[in-house]
Formats: C-alpha cells, structure tokens, sequence
C-alpha cells in the first residue's frame, strides 16, 4: 500500500500536464482520436444531460493504489459550503435527476451530509461512492449507513475482490476485513436485500494491470462467495476499467506494464464501447466547482470545451451537444465490453 | 531493433500470432476461425474454457499460452487460488500417466523374472 498521495510526495506524476506527456508520447500506439475517427465516431459529442457527478474533495481515509483522484488523508482540496450551494442552484433549474457524489471519501466533507439534504429536497436520486471503510474509521461515521437509509441514497461501493490478498494489495492492509464489516453494517439497516428498496452496489476495479471480463459472470461469482463466506448481500456488481493515469499510471510505470497495459487497451478497442461512454450524459463538477466532461478529465485538468467552465455560470444549452475532451486514456473507457461509473456499458 | 535470437522465446512474438499466416494465408484463416469458435460460450462458457486451456498450456509447457490465459483467466475473475488448483489438476494427470506406465514396466519385469 502507498502511504502517500504522490502530491505528497512531489511525484512529478501529480502533475496533470506530465501525465498527459506520457499518454501521449511515451506508448507507440495511435492517437485515441484517430481511433475514434476511423470509427466514423469522432468528435464525441454529448447527449441529454442526466447525471451530475460531483467530486466534493480529494480527501481519504484510504491511499489505494490505483487511485485516479491520488486521493488520501494528505490531501486537503475539498468543496465548501458556498460551491456546494452553487451546485444546489444549477440543479434546480435544470432537469437532471441523478446526482453522483464522490471524493475521495465524500463523508468526510464535514458538509456532506447537509448536500445530500439538500439535494434530496430538490427531490433528486443521489448516490454516493462510499469506500466502505469509512464507516468504521471514526465513531462520528458509524451512523452513515442510517443516515443514507433515513435518505434513500443508493450506494456504489468499491470491493475489488471477494479475497482478501487482492483487495488488501490494492487497497492497503485490513481493507477487506473493514469493508466486509461495513458490508454487514449496510445489511443490517436494509441495504441490498429484496424489498427493501435501499442500493447497494458493488464495484470490480481489476488489481493489476489487465482488463475487467464478464460482468455478469463476475457478479455471480461476488454474490456467491459474499453470501456464502460472510452472509452478504448487495445489488449489482459493476466492472471497471483501471484508467492509465495517476496513481494506476505510477504502478505501470514502475511495474513495467505501461507499454504493454495501453497495447492491451487498443487492441480491446470497442467502437460499441465508445457510443456509450458516460461523459455523453454526464457532466463532472470539481471540487472548486470547476466543469469536466468526466472524473478522469477532471484529475487531468482537461475542463469542458465550452466557455463557461464553472458551476457558478453553467450554460446548458453550450454543454448540450459539447465536443467531448478526449485524450489517450479515454482508451480505458472503450475497452472490451466498456466501462463507466455503472459498469460495463455494451 | 534487433532482437538478440540466440533465445528460443520472445515474449513480444505473442502478438505475432496472428502473422502465421503470412507463410500460409488458407490454413490460419482456417485455424484462427476454428479457435475463435473453441473459445466462444457454448455447452462450456467462455470463462470455463479459460481455465482448461491455462491447465493445458501447463502440459505443453507453452510459455505464450501461460502468459495468454494466465492473464485471460485473472481478467475473467479465477483466483490465484482457483488457477493453482487448475494447474495441479494438469500435473497430477501429467504425472498420473507416467506412473500407470510402471504398469507396463512391472508386467515386463514380471515376464522375464523368474
């Protein structure tokens, strides 16, 4: 487990501008555009807005090794009370329904639970992507998972195995065991069990450098082992793609899989993939209220191509049918059958 | 580049596979037209057939089939734990058939002894 976010460390991968260096010149494949153009598919162009997806700070209980958002306790970027409010206002005068919240470790924005509130008054659906073991890392967290039933918010949970060894390697030591208590924690107020109406879902992110496979298969097998091993039960399991930047880019580079990682990205290259990928009905508020096509152009700093690039001053009708910001590991989303905040996506 | 040839393997010639047909189009059409059928769902899955052939590709000692479906069989969801087992099961056949021929080697010791 990595101790420290590379910001932390003065990584010269926690700057955006040499990620983007990287991408785009130190693996020999072609551009991710000219891929798209000879699908007949470039520019990407975004469809009806449905989704928010907003990142309330980079803030983590956890430093995981794959970590896109280089997240963890050492980093203090988190959205205030006065951006969150801006945020409030665009919702309630567009027609957007599902609002993502995610971090980091969103519970620790000391105003998140006053959003959700809020959020829920404008009567939208949230999620929130809780990392599991913040329910369990200090006392004041230990009554999330009734705060979120009282809410009706729909949670999507990371677990990227049903083992320990794989999830304690990507995650950090003891992660599988916290996250397997807090399983039971959402269980015991109604969570993913019928009739209940309460969502949870599981998400598969592979803990190495290959692609997710078998969506379907793999929640078989997730359910399986969780029922059998530890009584658990839960919604959907979604499988996503590692994305080649940040803190997953600094273990390809160090474990000398970039070249062949972004290879078996192009060569799993799915033009059905493309046409469905999330940045088409979704758009990403940064912390500081900033506006990105999606979470991974956020870390990268690639804002929206349009001139209003702030939640304070959004223009829906400038977003609608925006040209998508797309770069090298845009491969990630169009790999095998897709990947996206939802899982797979053909 | 030039690669240093006095190795056998070159873990890159993987991704020449498909280039056998250049010394003979007809029959890798054919063979890679067959193996993409092997490998597709049918009365066995796709994911089951993964871990056949990493079982296998242990038998026939191919180190491009073990990097092929070691990774194919981890991306489809198999443990290591899972893929070890997989592994013995086509060593214990391997060694299984060397040892029923001690079979034949007693008959033989038992024809010519007195």
């Amino acid at each position: 487990m990595l101790q420290k976010s590379l910001s932390f460390r003065h990584n010269p991968l926690a700057s955006p501008a040499n990620q983007l260096e990287i991408l785009e010149h130190e693996a020999h494949i072609p551009s991710f555009n000219e891929k798209l153009a000879e699908a007949g598919l470039q520019p990407l162009r975004a469809r009806k807005l449905e989704i928010f997806q907003i990142n309330i700070g980079k803030m983590c209980n956890q430093t995981c090794g794959h970590c896109h958002v280089d997240a963890g306790p050492d980093r203090k970027e988190i959205m205030t009370r006065s951006t969150m409010q801006q945020c409030l206002d665009a919702l309630s005068q567009l027609d957007v329904k599902t609002v993502d919240i995610t971090g980091g470790a969103p519970e620790m924005n000391p105003d998140f639970r006053w959003f959700v509130t809020e959020l829920k008054k404008l009567g939208k659906h949230v999620i929130v992507r809780c990392n599991l073991t913040i329910l369990l890392a200090n006392k004041k967290f230990n009554d999330l998972p009734d705060f979120y039933r009282d809410n009706n918010v729909e949670i999507a949970s990371s677990l990227p195995f049903f083992t320990s060894d794989r999830t304690d390697r990507q995650r950090g030591e003891g992660v599988f065991s916290s996250s397997i208590a807090a399983l039971q924690m959402l269980n015991a107020a109604g969570y993913g069990k019928a009739g209940t109406g309460l969502i949870l879902n599981l998400v598969y992110n592979p803990s190495g450098a290959f692609l997710p496979a078998g969506q379907d298969q793999m929640e078989k097998d997730f359910k399986s082992e969780l029922r059998k091993n530890y009584g658990i039960e839960f919604n959907k399991l979604f499988c996503i793609t590692n994305m080649p930047i940040s803190r997953f880019l600094e273990y390809l580079i160090k474990s000398e899989n970039y070249e062949r990682y972004m290879e078996r990205l192009l060569s799993a290259f799915n033009p059905a993939a493309a046409q469905n990928v999330m940045c088409l009905n979704t758009l990403s508020v940064g912390w500081d209220g900033t506006l990105y096509d999606c979470d991974f152009n956020q870390m990268l700093e690639l804002t929206v191509g349009t001139p209003a690039k702030h939640i304070s001053n959004l223009n829906i009708d400038m977003l609608s049918n925006r040209s998508i910001q797309t770069n090298q590991h845009c491969y990630g989303c169009t790999a095998g059958t897709g990947s996206s905040c939802s899982g797979a996506t053909v | 580049m030039t690669k240093n040839r006095d190795q056998y393997y070159h873990a890159d010639d993987l991704k020449k596979f498909t280039h056998i047909g250049q010394f003979g189009k007809e029959l890798a059409d054919k063979f890679f037209d067959y193996y993409g059928s092997v490998f597709a769902d049918g009365a066995l899955t796709a994911r089951e057939k993964s871990l056949i052939a990493l079982a296998v590709a242990h038998v026939v000692q191919c180190p491009y089939c073990i990097d092929a479906y070691a990774t194919d069989a981890t991306e489809k969801g198999y443990s290591e734990k899972q893929m070890m087992e997989a592994v013995h099961v086509a060593a214990a056949i391997r060694s299984g058939s060397s040892l029923v021929h001690s079979v034949q080697m007693m008959n033989k010791v038992n024809e010519i002894s007195m």
